[in-house]
């Protein structure tokens, strides 16, 4: 049984490499577009390395049952369904806030999106309670 | 999206309810799965109108066949993500050249979309934005020469090419 509990201990160690990445996209990452890139994805994976990892550790040992492998599977697709979500929300906060993209940046086709949306609005003449800046809120 | 019955979207809520019950107590005792099985109940019960539209159509067995080969697939995908994360984030010369990206996409349903959604900000170099119909506004974190076009077409297909259309070949099934 030990060859399962050195698995986990590999897949939490490469867990921890993928959270250190992460932070240090953190820091290297010029704006906050890309420092959301780099720390959403890595931390995902990382947390499923460990959690992962985890299970499969405790399944190795002589205290372990198979409770522990479920659970951390049931937390690691919460975590898989719902992480990508905040990361969505935060950087399309962060957009409406106004905040510019690094200079570096190539091209911007929402912006294009939502004045061409404003134009239209205008010329059609929307009831003003909806401004174009919230719509796709559905 | 035609809804299904009220008999067939509360019995599919109380089975997902009742497999998280599973999952989370991992255990078998007869004690337990009744009183999970009455909570499922009660629970479906009240949250089964927003949980879900269509039922127990979802558990089509070619639809859970190809969810479950999804799974490996997304998983490979997200673990070449990473491993293109730590590329850019090691390289000295941190070599990103990001821009926002337009894609178009053929799902027609809601999960689907925010499948796709979350299928594309968890793998390589995309995250995205804002999703308006079926309109993707994406931050691509290396945007390659051939979605550099000012041509609008041209640049949405380039850009739907590369980033859509890998995981709608899945989702168009799983989804509809």
């Amino acid at each position: 049984m030990n060859a399962l509990a050195a698995l986990g201990e590999i897949l939490v160690f490469i867990g921890t490499f993928f959270y250190f990445l992460s932070a240090l996209g953190l820091i290297r990452m010029p704006d906050v577009y890309n420092r959301m890139q780099t720390s959403t994805k890595s931390a995902t994976l990382g947390s499923l390395g460990v959690m992962i990892g985890v299970g499969i550790w405790a399944l190795g040992e002589d205290f372990g049952s198979v409770a522990w492998l479920t659970k951390t599977i049931v937390i690691s697709v919460f975590l898989l369904l719902t992480n990508p979500i905040s990361a969505h929300t935060l950087i399309r906060a962060a957009y409406k806030s106004g905040i510019p993209l690094w200079e570096g940046s190539v091209m911007d086709k929402y912006r294009e999106h939502i004045e061409a949306k404003a134009k239209e609005a205008e010329t059609v003449g929307a009831p003003e309670s909806e401004t174009p800046e919230e719509g796709g809120e559905e | 999206m035609e809804e299904a019955s009220k008999i067939s979207r509360y019995l599919y809520t109380v089975i997902i309810l009742f497999l998280i019950w599973l999952f989370l107590t991992a255990s078998t005792d007869a004690q337990e799965l009744e009183m999970g099985l009455v909570l499922s109940l009660i629970i479906g019960a009240l949250t089964y109108p927003i949980f879900t539209t269509r039922g127990l159509a979802n558990l089509h067995p070619k639809r859970v066949a190809y969810a479950v080969a999804y799974a490996p697939y997304f998983l490979w995908a997200m673990i070449m993500a990473n491993l293109d994360v730590a590329y850019r984030v090691l390289h000295p010369a941190r070599p990103i050249r990001p821009g926002i990206v337009h894609c178009k996409t053929v799902l027609k349903t809601n999960p689907g979309k925010l499948a796709l959604a979350n299928s594309i900000t968890l793998t390589p170099g995309t995250i995205t934005l804002d999703v308006d119909d079926d309109d993707y506004f994406i931050h691509w974190i290396w945007v390659p020469d051939e979605a550099l076009t000012e041509n609008e077409e041209e640049h949405v297909k380039a850009a739907s090419r590369n980033i859509t259309e890998p995981f709608e070949k899945f989702l168009k099934v799983i989804f509809g």
